[in-house]
């Protein structure tokens, strides 16, 4: 199984670094782009594992450790390896 | 009164820590590897230093929270012995959930390392209380992630519970967005967890307590702990 984890700041917390991009971008004149949300993306690669059981260890994986929910949210998706 | 500063790779106060403690408050200290199973029950402080745990990797502190000393710390804090976390350790503490919140980049983009002012917003807790309530303390942050951040209803709770022990403020003790270095909410510098026993701050105490530098404002944290320790006073 393959998993994509997608963690972004929540609404609220500032994100300088989203700003600053956003702030070259209007430099460009991509002037139509009102939002930047920075993140950070992971893949895992799964060994042994239905896609119920990858879902219920991603989870537990993105509270425990690849997320700090404080301030970030998560989401991701699990496809089977290609 | 015994002493432990806990080392992880990537710890690059603990040698200050080490060196106030040991030669300038003449304290019993240790080193604490971080994948030592080390028995904690003999000691009566742990410092968590500042540096770059596990290189930041992640989130600052996100890694360490895991490891096999952090085991031993959160269980020393839980039994109400005190804890420290400057800086990387402060960090520490909040991913561990040992104190509430967080800290994100400086709203600057920039490292920042510089001596600034902070006002001591409580002095009744054990690592305030040789400060006078209000008075200004010149202590130097050196951070790229040190904005503290909390939700409006865990910031209610810390101002009820009286938990912030430092603000970023002017000289004279003003406490506006002007004299917030990193963009932390509510100029939050410092803060204890309820039950007053763990304290995590941003600025480095450690770097202003050698009577070889003028600025000596960092002692009286020290000198708090110190006295909060004296055998007959309970935390």
């Amino acid at each position: 199984m393959k998993a994509k984890i997608y963690i972004t700041f929540k609404d609220g917390v500032l994100d300088p670094q989203g700003k600053a991009v956003h702030h070259a971008l209007k430099d460009l004149g991509y002037n139509e782009v009102s939002g930047i949300q920075m993140g950070k993306y992971l893949e895992l690669t799964m060994d042994g594992v239905s896609r119920e059981e990858a879902e219920i260890r991603v989870t537990e994986m993105c509270e425990k450790l690849f997320a700090n929910t404080v301030i970030e949210s998560y989401r991701f998706t699990i496809e089977p390896e290609e | 009164m015994k002493c432990g500063v806990v080392v992880f790779p990537g710890s690059n106060c603990d040698h200050d820590c080490y060196h106030i403690l040991k030669h300038v408050f003449e304290l019993d200290t240790e080193w604490i590897w971080h994948k030592d199973d080390v028995d904690l029950s003999g000691f009566d402080l742990i410092v968590l230093p500042g540096g770059y745990s596990y290189g930041d990797y992640l989130r600052a502190g996100a890694i360490a929270q895991f490891s096999s000393v952090m085991k031993k710390v959160i269980e020393f804090a839980n039994s109400g012995r005190m804890v420290l976390g400057i800086c990387n350790g402060f960090q520490v503490l909040v991913e561990s959930g040992l104190l509430p919140g967080a800290l994100i980049q400086n709203h600057t983009q920039k490292f920042i390392c510089k001596t600034v002012s902070v006002r001591v917003e409580n002095a009744s807790t054990p690592f305030s209380c040789e400060c006078l309530e209000k008075s200004v303390l010149n202590i130097p942050i050196a951070h790229h992630q040190g904005s503290y951040f909390i939700d409006i209803d865990g910031l209610n709770q810390l101002i009820d519970n009286e938990q912030i022990v430092f603000r970023y403020s002017g000289c004279e003790g003003e406490v506006t967005g002007l004299y917030n270095p990193n963009g932390s909410v509510d100029n939050i510098a410092g803060i204890v967890n309820e039950n007053k026993n763990v304290m995590g701050l941003m600025p480095h105490p450690e770097r202003c307590a050698d009577p070889a530098w003028p600025n000596l404002d960092g002692q009286l944290i020290f000198k708090s702990m110190i006295q909060s320790l004296q055998p007959g006073i309970l935390l």
